[in-house]
């Protein structure tokens, strides 16, 4: 009972004790509101990365990709068909992305990723990263989205992507004349694939190459219409912060939704470029840098075709007996794929299988299903989170860093507790005789500070708690004060692609924090209550 | 008054020395007294005499390098010291020249503070009342009820030393050491704390060993013992 009364009554008149209260407070709100922004950080990067991808991915070994779509989802279907929501074919390659821009070739690395859009949707929420979807800040007002986000991800071009496409078609066709003018005709290459006609072409390899001439006759080119090829193009790819005078940045946009950039890659088999026109349908951002200034998604069956990873109509018709239905059916197919038009990506090769679980939990399981259940000599399995390893690792590692630092600042407030005890316990060397005088046993005294330590601890964690919770929910507003004081922004949106800075609290570390710091307060009053406990009591009488 | 005939508290030939160093710098030559139960016995000796050690030795403060000490016949200073925090809570009350009173406790905690480190702190909450009661039973015997809620800072010299003796009494011992207990204070005031001692020794037959340099305090008590450089020098009968 009296070691409760003294440790409390010691902590209410020692006012030096107050500064080891604070330098633990102190680490403690530090370190809860470092975790919560990292780990908040961390969660909003994670889920933008698996925004992008997918759960699972089923890798063919080779760039070429594999065949049959169809019979491979049936397989994984089989396999791990219970866990597994939804399935969609891509195929994933380099390339090179150009368009004009006043007046100068721009060049773009990019990764091209056909995408079949109605499996894509139900894979990953890429759809609320478009922005057609996404209210947009433009200056001082707010654009409401264009496009609902309820609505399925297709490759129609919105109105006003409709109105900038009827703009850009005129300003292109007077660019092409007044180029014409000036630039002599043999050096008037073209990228156009619709005029890349090349009638030597092995008949065999591409019967349609050689179909009727007339079928540009009369399939008169709309320039206004846009083209086959689809494109939902990073946002970094194609845009640039452009400063205002007032000092602020505001993105501007070299490409808009509605405009064509051609898109070079190479083709299957062999290293042979391709080149093709596609229409930008729409920009995304997700937020991650690494994707929104690399990623294309273009339309999956237009990507096979043009790398040779889809076969033309069969021959098989052609025959002897064919019927005049049968020809004709046979020509407009062939006529449709020299249009590029009702292309199915069930007939072509894929590369990537994307795949959602119901429960990602499962992932490992599934993982291991599909492993086992594949043949590894064609495909290799992935998590998101394996295929993003390094750099999910490196922030992993930079928190887990970040923490030992922090967790040592409480160490130094742990070890100024013990040098605050020091001396309490020297200070109360005659105290501690009287105690002993009166019949408190040695263990007695040691717990009194130690009772010290932990109160001190409690105390100083659970203000710490409270100070840095409040702290993080109230980040934004301190950011924007602080921002306020120092005159220029601390917390840039353009810098961090984040509108507010992003924090997520785990109670278990909260939990683990607040212990720590108990821990090592009582930890510090070890010594001290040891020599507190070992003091003679005539000697700690005679004290002065 | 009528004396029990059986030594009660007995210290038998106590050799002490402290080390200064390298050298041992005795304190206690063979030394032995007897004290008998509801005795006043005053231990009359000068500075350095050895006259305080004698009393922490009587007392398990401290443990003699040579001798023994018994109570009602048993040895007691080599018993284990969880045994003897034990005994000094319980057998012997303590009265300090300085008084040594907590300062961050009331004189109401401070008096308590015996019961306090007796019992658990569910037992002491289980019976705080009767605790309370008895604190303030002592306190008023020894005139402070009107000073419950002070500070020792706040207390007078006498004030304090009567705080330390009602502290000493709360838990009923049967022994009570007083070293000095007059020493920091003014004649009057000193003759008051010895008459409370007196009275206590005649009232409720407390056995009380009293140190002290001043030979006219050190008259009021029933006996003396004289000690000069760690060897007892006489026995007077100061009735």
């Amino acid at each position: 009972m009296y070691k409760l009364l003294l440790s409390s009554r010691y902590l209410r008149t020692r006012f030096i004790a107050l500064a080891s209260i604070v330098s633990v407070m102190l680490g403690v709100a530090t370190m809860i509101v470092v975790n919560s922004v990292m780990s908040g950080f961390s969660a909003q990067m994670r889920d933008r990365i698996h925004g992008i991808l997918a759960d699972l991915m089923v890798e063919t070994l080779s760039t070429d990709g594999e065949g049959l779509p169809e019979e491979l989802i049936e397989e994984i279907h089989r396999i791990a068909g219970d866990y597994i929501a939804a399935v969609t074919p891509t195929v994933e390659i380099y390339g090179m992305m150009s368009f004009h821009f006043y007046g100068q070739e721009i060049y773009r690395p990019v990764t091209l990723i056909g995408i079949d859009p109605e499996g894509k949707d139900l894979v990953s929420p890429l759809r609320q990263y478009l922005r057609s979807r996404q209210e947009r800040q433009d200056g001082p007002r707010t654009r409401p989205a264009e496009v609902a986000l309820s609505q399925p991800l297709d490759w129609n071009l919105s109105p006003s992507a409709r109105a900038i496409r009827n703009e850009w078609v005129q300003l292109e066709a007077m660019r092409a004349r007044y180029s014409e003018q000036y630039v002599s005709p043999a050096s008037g290459e073209t990228t156009d694939f619709d005029a890349e006609f090349e009638p030597a072409t092995d008949f065999a390899a591409n019967p349609f190459d050689q179909a009727p001439a007339s079928a540009q006759d009369h399939e008169p080119i709309d320039p206004s219409q846009p083209q086959p090829a689809r494109l939902y193009v990073g946002e970094g790819l194609v845009s640039y912060p452009d400063p205002a005078p007032d000092g602020t940045a505001r993105q501007a946009y070299m490409v808009a939704p509605g405009q064509d950039v051609s898109i070079t890659t190479i083709k299957q088999g062999k290293p042979e470029p391709v080149s093709f026109k596609a229409t930008v349908v729409d920009l995304f951002k997700s937020g991650m840098a690494e994707y929104d200034s690399s990623l294309v998604f273009c339309s999956l069956e237009h990507l096979q075709k043009f790398r040779g990873m889809m076969a033309p109509p069969s021959r098989q018709p052609l025959h002897a007996g064919s019927t005049q239905a049968e020809m004709d059916a046979w020509e407009a197919a062939g006529r449709d794929w020299q249009a590029n038009r009702n292309l199915d990506w069930r007939d072509g090769k894929f590369t990537t299988l994307q795949i959602r679980l119901k429960d990602y939990r499962d992932a490992p399981v599934v993982t291991d299903l599909l492993r086992r259940g594949l043949d590894f000599r064609r495909f290799q399995v992935k998590t998101w989170e394996q295929k993003q390893g390094p750099l999910l690792e490196a922030v992993e590692i930079e928190s887990a860093i970040l923490n030992v630092l922090l967790f040592l600042i409480i160490t130094v407030a742990g070890f100024g507790i013990l040098a605050i005890f020091y001396m309490i316990v020297v200070e109360k060397t005659r105290d501690i005789g009287i105690l002993k005088a009166l019949g408190a046993s040695s263990r007695g005294v040691m717990s009194i500070f130690l009772g010290y330590g932990l109160a001190l601890g409690v105390v100083g964690s659970g203000v710490g708690v409270a100070l840095g919770l409040v702290f993080v929910r109230y980040i934004n507003e301190v950011e924007s004060f602080v921002s306020w004081v120092l005159g220029h922004k601390v917390f840039d949106e353009q810098i961090y692609y984040f509108r507010e800075i992003p924090t997520a609290v785990h109670p278990m570390m909260v939990v683990w924090v607040a212990l720590g710091a108990v821990l090592i307060a009582v930890l510090a009053s070890v010594l001290p209550a040891r020599r507190a406990a070992a003091l003679h009591p005539v000697q700690a009488l005679r004290y002065e | 008054m009528p004396k029990p005939a059986s030594d009660y508290l007995v210290a038998q030939a106590l050799d002490k020395s402290y080390h200064k160093g390298q050298h041992p710098v005795p304190v206690l030559r063979g030394v032995d007294v007897r004290i008998n139960k509801g005795e006043f016995l005053s231990i009359v000796g000068q500075s350095g005499s050895g006259k305080s050690t004698l009393l922490h030795l009587l007392g398990l403060l401290d443990l003699p390098d040579l001798g023994r000490v018994m109570l009602q016949g048993s040895r007691i200073d080599d018993l284990p010291s969880a045994t003897r925090d034990e005994l000094r809570n319980r057998v012997f009350g303590f009265v300090f020249q300085f008084y040594h009173l907590l300062p961050e406790l009331t004189l109401l905690e401070n008096v308590l503070a015996p019961l306090m480190i007796r019992c658990s702190a569910m037992e002491y909450w289980r019976r705080r009342r009767e605790f309370h009661d008895s604190a303030s039973e002592m306190i008023e015997q020894v005139g402070l009820s009107h000073r419950v809620r002070h500070r020792p800072s706040e207390l007078s010299g006498g004030e304090m030393q009567r705080a330390a003796i009602a502290r000493a009494l709360v838990g009923r011992p049967e022994v009570l050491l007083a070293d000095e207990p007059t020493g920091n204070l003014d004649a009057h005031t000193g003759g008051e704390i010895m008459a409370l001692l007196t009275k206590l020794n005649a009232d409720q037959q407390l056995t009380i060993v009293m140190v002290t340099h001043d030979d006219s305090i050190a008259g009021q008590a029933e006996r003396i013992v004289r000690l000069r450089e760690g060897r007892l020098q006489s026995l007077d009968e100061a009735a």
